[in-house]
């Protein structure tokens, strides 16, 4: 069994959640996420916004964002795909400043990828011309600070990329 | 079964500083003609992501609790993210007011019937969902007699209307497209909600 040294543990991504004034995450849980969903409803600066469906999350953050508010949407690479209306009518077309964490179901650390989720999320946030992040360890987090200034720079969705299942 | 201008024009005038989200065939969004509203400033029309107004009225209505959102839905647009009423719910802010317009076909596609138009229980589905009160009415004389104790109930609120079908079958890149953009009306409403105006 491989073992890696260097895990992501879910307060490194809330504490650049709130280092980023996020107010709202709206979110679907994924495999990858169980315990970022604890440590995010016993947050009192971030409110969860739990959906049935990953589309309605940008609307629900555009709604936020037009309202004064500063979400991000945490949602599997699966949702993605199910997303692609809302990503285009309501973080493209609207010049939505959004962060996206996107869990990377299937991620192999460019070693074989049986899984298409993995296989086809990278080409799909490209051909949308959204750029995105990879983290995957606690020194990785920080790439969530880029990610939301060149979302506020560019008055675009960006992506970030949980590559790992995240640590207790 | 009542017009889908009247609807729209009883609704705005009891709106105030409300904002109003309309969706495809409620005011005219799918059709590209005149808003009939009194306060566009205040109005976010969404032509796009179809399905997504509540979701789109949710987000502004958890954001600006002291205000009222209406959300101007149809009947075929909500069925492509039935979900979405079980999200609001679920979030349950109070000043959140779901209009239906029930009016049974794809109006802004030529009319196409609605699946399963002729059995749906919106009401039922409604109160199955969570909503902390529901409403239906299926003429103006009605409507315009109950519309101010919807309007007073806490949210999240459904209101379900029977609209006459207003059928538009001109393709989609020939019709006359309303001058002001969905992202026009982006790029304005946080003006008209005072963000990021301290």
């Amino acid at each position: 069994m491989t073992t890696y040294d260097s895990v992501l543990h879910p307060p490194a991504i809330i504490a650049e959640l709130k280092k980023n004034n996020i107010t709202h995450v709206v979110w679907l849980p994924d495999s990858e996420t169980n315990f970022m969903y604890q440590l995010l409803n016993d947050e009192d600066s971030l409110d969860l916004v739990p959906v049935c469906r990953e589309g309605e999350t940008m609307a629900i953050a555009a709604g936020l964002w037009v309202g004064g508010k500063k979400p991000v949407v945490l949602i599997q690479n699966t949702g993605i795909f199910e997303s692609g209306d809302s990503i285009r009518g309501l973080g493209l077309d609207i010049n939505q400043p959004l962060v996206m964490l996107i869990g990377y179901r299937g991620w192999t650390r460019r070693g074989p990828t049986p899984d298409s989720a993995a296989r086809y999320i990278e080409p799909i946030l490209h051909t949308w011309g959204i750029n995105c992040y990879l983290i995957e360890t606690d020194d990785d987090a920080d790439r969530i600070s880029i990610a939301c200034e060149e979302a506020e720079r560019t008055q675009k969705p960006v992506g970030v990329l949980v590559g790992t299942e995240f640590g207790v | 079964m009542i017009n889908n201008t009247d609807a729209v024009k009883l609704i705005d005038s009891k709106r105030t500083d409300s904002v109003i989200v309309p969706t495809m065939n409620a005011n005219n969004v799918g059709f590209g003609l005149p808003s009939v509203t009194s306060n566009q400033d205040l109005d976010l029309p969404l032509s796009g992501a179809m399905g997504k107004a509540s979701n789109l009225g949710l987000g502004i209505a958890l954001a600006q609790p002291d205000r009222k959102v209406m959300v101007l839905d149809g009947d075929g647009s909500l069925l492509m993210n039935l979900g979405a009423m079980v999200t609001s719910a679920n979030k349950a802010p109070t000043n959140f007011y779901h209009f239906l317009f029930n009016n049974k076909v794809y109006a802004v596609t030529g009319g196409q019937p609605i699946p399963g138009s002729e059995c749906q229980d919106w009401e039922g589905m409604a109160k199955a969902a969570g909503y902390a009160a529901v409403f239906s009415y299926d003429n103006l004389e009605d409507f315009t007699t109950g519309i101010d104790e919807a309007l007073a109930a806490t949210g999240p609120v459904f209101i379900h209307l029977s609209i006459e079908p207003q059928i538009e079958n001109t393709p989609v890149q020939f019709r006359q497209r309303s001058p002001r953009t969905v992202k026009m009306a982006f790029d304005e409403v946080p003006a008209a909600l005072g963000v990021g105006s301290d």
